[in-house]
């Protein structure tokens, strides 16, 4: 060891070129074979599992969509038991939300946000590789728990009392709650890693106000992702302290109070939107820009709008009670502020308007998918006003109208920016362009099919359908339109099957993409398709917010940092002057095995209280070992 | 949504409102985004080549833009609150009823001043026209909520909690209300029916209503009864004045004069009655009646007693 | 593309105090996020509180002296605690070593006296909604000092081994840095659990 500190470390000021290239390559290359996999802690491969995971449960959970709507494709039908279809929707919702939506957004951010800002790997690595693990095993736990009929039944809101021991005797409101937990512990971890990345990693010279408009996105959405999922980790832990241990706090017979589950799971509820939906937006400004051909109009106006939605989005939630009979007054201002939100929404549109206005627009698949998404995304907003009010609400409540309106808000605002953000990164991560005639054909098959599939249920939603009903009566009326929905439904899914079949064929066949294909303006197109492992052979400093764009013949870099181990330049948090040259963390098993002793520890706490004791022990150990220096190169001074 | 009392015309009204102005800003932001992909592109090369003017008044267009969305949103919320007004406002003569609903049917209580006027049904509920109703809210087990678009907004019943809504009915008809809040395997059917009459239509109905059932006069229905008692039914079921008296189902005492069966998953007329009867595991899975060991004679007996409960 | 090295960063310190850090900054997160598990659970507290006609619910308040033992306990702590921050910035590997062991003992006792006060709630979990959220709150920060306690140990054996590099001496700040966020989330339950059901 001592040797080894007393000689002069290789910098990579001294190196050039593919010698640099090399060296770096060899201290920051994940191991090859199945060990090189299990202790990765690059947030590329790891960026690239939870995209791919969370694609997976996206499919799964469409795949759910389907089953239902052919199960209300007419009155009566019966291709699925009341008991399964409540299981359907239920796995439905918790899919798309914790296991697609969340983790999605997240996923983009670990591949993408270390690129953006410039750095060499994201800051924990190996919080990031148990990020991935626990949602890897919280997905497989909800889904394994679905094949065996053990999947929840009680809504992906799992209202109290519907949810306790005495109406859901069986461990089906169990598995809702647990899986909760996975899923937001890996969230959380990776909110802390954005943050600390974003503050703390940033290339030289990225002031606050250079900062790619996506990091700046996913920063506000890991502050809510903090301070929103506590709440419903609470509200978990108290339903399964009530099913396990006999506690009280939804049993009106012992103090306890069912509204409370409700301020808990919606004080969550509402921002878990925008954590969806404000990353979306980030995608959208970062596509616009560059198939606009010019920088988006407004960058303060956009960054000032996402800090507020962020704000605004804690004082909505009572919204989502209006008819469980609060007080008129509270309930009027809660509506006031629930429209209120549509200004900074309003404003990162109105920017949007003035740069393709402004712009030469490229009609590429990313565009055609941003273009679509204002399209459909307004009627969502608009419906999102509507529904804030308290008349109109307690009239749309709980019907169709409000799954039209969340889809076209999800959907319309989230999804379909995230296909055009695939069609946009797949180039960087796989070194291939999507075929662009696919493209085309995913697009409008998607923009067709998703109207066709949702506009109709606003209607169902004003006659009168409430939402999670396993069939109705054929008096209603509401055959035709359900069965021109699912119709919709149909189409929307083709979309999605010309996408895999468009990422399969081009991961192998597709175009070699270059650099920067598209002539974006983002350090995350300084470095090759698909990146080395080390990013960048040297950190780039930053003296423009599109600093491809403000010179296109040379990329400043600084230099000095070690080319013998792992390490990465830390920036002052307003300024970004480079402060200290820290270590990176190398691969490592830890985390997995971290992971595996959590896992245990959750899924056997809702089988007996005990786990809580029997557990512990190994998940010390754990992370004992995960944080023991290991003495090797990281360790070195 | 089909208006036939006060409070759900003020709610379309309000809705309305709103779709008027959601209709305005959608169509302009479409033709703005439209004019603003088929204008003629400057011919400048350089992404970065922008002209000051031109970014300062587009900065000024967005902030102003902004200006106006809080305008309109403002403007709207206090429409909201007109709304909410009258659509919550209460008055004290109204006529009471208390629901209480249960998994996955509805019980309906008519209070009077003097307890022999009050009395008990499920699933179906008459009011007078033109008289402000006041139903009070609760539940026996989950969260329901009450719903009948045609009347007014939904309101939840609440485990532990008392909820109140109020509707004035201004047209006669049958109007279906659902349960909105999800609430366990059959929430798909568990709805109800409101009948609204005229008042003095009303004033015979809950006169009538108030009656305990009469004797069976013909054997096959004294049978009925005899055997409404002896198979268990009774042990669930209420039929007033006679010694049925179980407090787990709904009550049966005027079921004949009833409009549907089950909580409004079938119209209520002989056949379904018998099938319900034979296996009502069948039509609505789940629900707590039981199959019942019963001999085709005896389901015959027990089919027209309740049918003559009217 | 081209590259043209506008500055070297071979002299900077390979680690750093405070909000030069990385690891700081993950402290500083979550703190953030458990004080807003705090904060919430704070919150079903006051809820379940207003309304309920009676609070506590069928028990007595909690006998004083554990939790306020506990609370100048808590307090005088953060003289030694800044005290290790101090010999931890000079890079004083004795004083380390000495600081450490006092801040395990003074964990360690704070954990005892932590079940002498679970003992003394007067109530259990599952007597009402009132024992639910009391027991739900004082774990959820029990919690809290027994990992911080383990990492504090961990460090402290760590500080006597060969891995006691000088980079240690940044994490032996970031411990004392969370430690004072343990003793800050008490000061409020303490009110809340001891002081409120007083009212």
């Amino acid at each position: 060891m001592t040797l080894v500190t007393q000689h002069k470390e290789l910098r990579d000021d001294v190196l050039d070129g593919l010698q640099l290239s090399t060296r770096l390559d060899r201290i920051w290359r994940t191991p090859s074979g199945l060990i090189g996999a299990l202790t990765s802690v690059d947030h590329k491969v790891i960026g690239r599992r939870y995209i791919l995971t969370a694609f997976v449960f996206l499919f799964l959970g469409g795949a759910l969509a389907l089953l239902m709507r052919v199960q209300l494709a007419g009155a009566e039908k019966h291709v699925l038991s009341a008991d399964l279809y409540n299981q359907v929707f239920t796995m439905h919702g918790s899919t798309m939300m914790f296991l697609f939506a969340v983790p999605v957004m997240e996923a983009f951010a670990v591949y993408l946000v270390p690129l953006m800002v410039g750095t060499r790997n994201i800051a924990f690595p190996r919080l990031n590789a148990f990020s991935y693990w626990m949602f890897l095993f919280g997905g497989c736990f909800l889904w394994i728990s679905f094949i065996f009929n053990v999947g929840p039944d009680v809504g992906w809101f799992a209202y109290v009392p519907l949810s306790n021991l005495q109406f859901t005797p069986s461990k089906r409101a169990d598995v809702w709650a647990q899986m909760i937990t996975f899923t937001e512990v890996a969230a959380l971890a990776v909110a802390v890693e954005i943050v600390v990345t974003v503050f703390k990693l940033r290339a030289p010279g990225m002031t606050l106000d250079r900062i790619p408009i996506f990091v700046w996105s996913m920063l506000v959405t890991s502050f809510l992702v903090m301070f929103a999922m506590p709440s419903i980790m609470i509200a978990s832990t108290s339903l399964i302290l009530d099913r396990l241990v006999n506690t009280h706090f939804f049993d009106p017979a012992a103090g306890g109070h069912v509204l409370l589950w409700q301020h808990l799971f919606w004080f969550f509820g509402h921002p878990e939107v925008y954590i969806i939906f404000l990353p979306a937006t980030g995608m959208a400004s970062m596509i616009l820009a560059t198939f606009a051909r010019r920088p988006v109009i407004g960058y303060p106006v956009i960054v000032l709008s996402l800090i507020a939605t962020g704000f605004l989005s804690f004082g909505l939630w009572v919204h989502h009670m209006f008819v469980t009979g609060l007080p008129q007054l509270g309930a009027a201002l809660f509506t006031a502020n629930s429209m209120l939100i549509a200004v900074p929404s309003g404003l990162q549109i109105f920017c949007w308007l003035a740069t393709l206005w402004d712009g030469r627009p490229v009609y590429r698949t990313p565009l055609l998918f941003v273009l679509g998404f204002i399209v459909v995304f307004v009627i969502g907003g608009l419906s999102g006003v509507m529904v804030a009010s308290v008349p109109i609400d307690t009239q749309v409540h709980d019907t169709y109208f409000v799954v039209a309106h969340f889809h076209y808000v999800l959907i319309g605002g989230a999804v379909f920016p995230l296909i055009g953000a695939v069609y946009y990164w797949f180039p960087k991560i796989s070194g291939r362009m999507l075929s662009e005639r696919l493209g085309r054909w995913n697009f409008w098959l998607a923009f067709v099919g998703f109207n066709v599939a949702f506009f109709p249920m606003h209607f169902l939603g004003l006659m009168g359908m409430p939402r999670r009903v396993y069939t109705y009566i054929p008096d209603m009326g509401w055959d035709r339109l359900n069965l021109l929905s699912s119709c919709g439904a149909a189409l929307f899914a083709v979309s999605f099957i010309l996408l895999i079949a468009n990422v399969v064929v081009s991961a192998r066949r597709g175009a070699l993409a270059g650099d920067n294909p598209w002539d974006a303006s983002t350090l995350e197109w300084a470095t090759t398709s698909p990146p080395p492992s080390y990013n960048f052979d040297r950190i780039p400093a930053v003296d423009h917010r599109d600093p491809l764009w403000s010179d296109t013949e040379s990329i400043r870099v600084v230099a000095g940092l070690s080319a013998e181990r792992r390490e990465v330049l830390l920036t002052s948090l307003a300024e970004a002057d480079p402060q200290v040259r820290e270590a990176s963390p190398e691969p490592s098993i830890w985390p997995l095995l971290t992971a595996l002793a959590t896992t245990v520890f959750f899924i056997g706490s809702i089988f007996t209280p005990w786990a809580v004791l029997w557990g512990t022990p190994p998940m010390a150990v754990a992370l004992i070992g995960w944080f023991w220096p290991t003495g090797s190169r990281e360790d070195e001074e | 949504m089909d208006p036939h009392a006060l409070q759900s015309a003020d709610i379309l009204r309000t809705f309305v409102v709103f779709l008027v102005v959601a209709a305005i800003v959608w169509i302009a932001v479409v033709v703005v985004l439209a004019a603003g992909l088929l204008r003629r592109p400057s011919p400048s090369q350089h992404a970065l080549a922008l002209d000051p003017p031109f970014e300062n008044r587009a900065g000024q267009v967005v902030l102003g833009l902004g200006i106006a969305t809080i305008i309109i949103v403002l403007a709207l919320s206090v429409v909201s609150y007109a709304g909410q007004r009258s659509v919550f406002a209460k008055d004290p003569n109204a006529l009471t009823l208390k629901i209480t609903g249960h998994q996955w049917w509805w019980e309906v209580l008519y209070e009077a001043d003097s307890p022999h006027l009050s009395f008990v049904t499920a699933n179906e509920i008459r009011i007078p026209i033109e008289q402000p109703v006041r139903v009070q809210l609760e539940s026996a087990d989950v969260i329901h909520s009450f719903w009948v678009p045609s009347l007014t907004g939904k309101m939840d019943l609440i485990t532990g909690q008392q909820n109140e809504i109020q509707f004035t009915a201004k047209t006669a008809g049958i109007y279906r209300g659902q349960c909105a809040e999800f609430c366990g395997l059959q929430h798909a059917h568990m709805a109800f029916s409101v009948i609204a009459l005229p008042q003095d239509e009303f004033r015979r109905w809950r006169e009538h209503e108030n009656q305990s059932a009469g004797s069976p006069v013909d054997p096959l229905a004294k049978q009925g009864e005899d055997l409404f008692r002896a198979r268990g039914c009774a042990l669930c079921h209420t039929v007033r004045g006679t010694l049925a008296g179980g407090q787990l189902g709904p009550d049966l005492t005027h079921i004949g004069s009833r409009t549907t069966i089950a909580a409004g998953t079938l119209p209520l007329n002989s056949a379904t009655l018998g099938a319900w009867l034979a296996d009502p595991q069948h039509i609505k899975p789940g629900n707590l009646m039981p199959q019942m060991p019963l001999q085709s004679d005896e389901l015959i007996a027990i089919h027209h007693y309740l049918e003559q409960l009217k | 593309m081209k590259q043209q090295i506008v500055q070297n960063v071979g002299e900077l310190p390979t680690y750093g105090f405070g909000p030069r850090s990385g690891p700081w900054w993950g402290a500083m997160s979550f703190m953030a996020l458990e004080g807003m598990g705090f904060a919430i659970a704070v919150g079903a507290y006051l809820y379940l509180y207003a309304v309920n006609p009676t609070w506590p619910i069928g028990a007595s308040p909690p006998d004083l002296w554990p939790g306020s033992v506990e609370t100048t306990l808590y307090l005088l702590s953060i003289i030694p605690n800044q005290y290790t921050n101090r010999v931890a910035r000079r890079h004083n590997l004795r004083k380390v070593r000495v600081c450490l062991i006092i801040m395990s003992l003074i964990g360690i006792v704070l954990l005892v006296l932590r079940g002498f006060e679970f003992a003394h709630l007067n109530t259990r979990w599952d007597n009402s909604a009132y024992g639910s959220v009391v027991w739900l709150i004082l774990s959820l920060h029990t919690t809290h000092l027994a990992t911080d306690l383990g990492d504090t140990i961990v460090l402290t054996v760590l500080m006597f081994t060969s891995h006691a590099k000088p980079r240690r001496f940044s994490d032996v700040t970031d411990n004392v840095f969370y430690w004072n966020f343990v003793v800050l989330a008490w000061l409020p339950l303490y009110i809340l659990l001891d002081w409120v059901p007083r009212l």
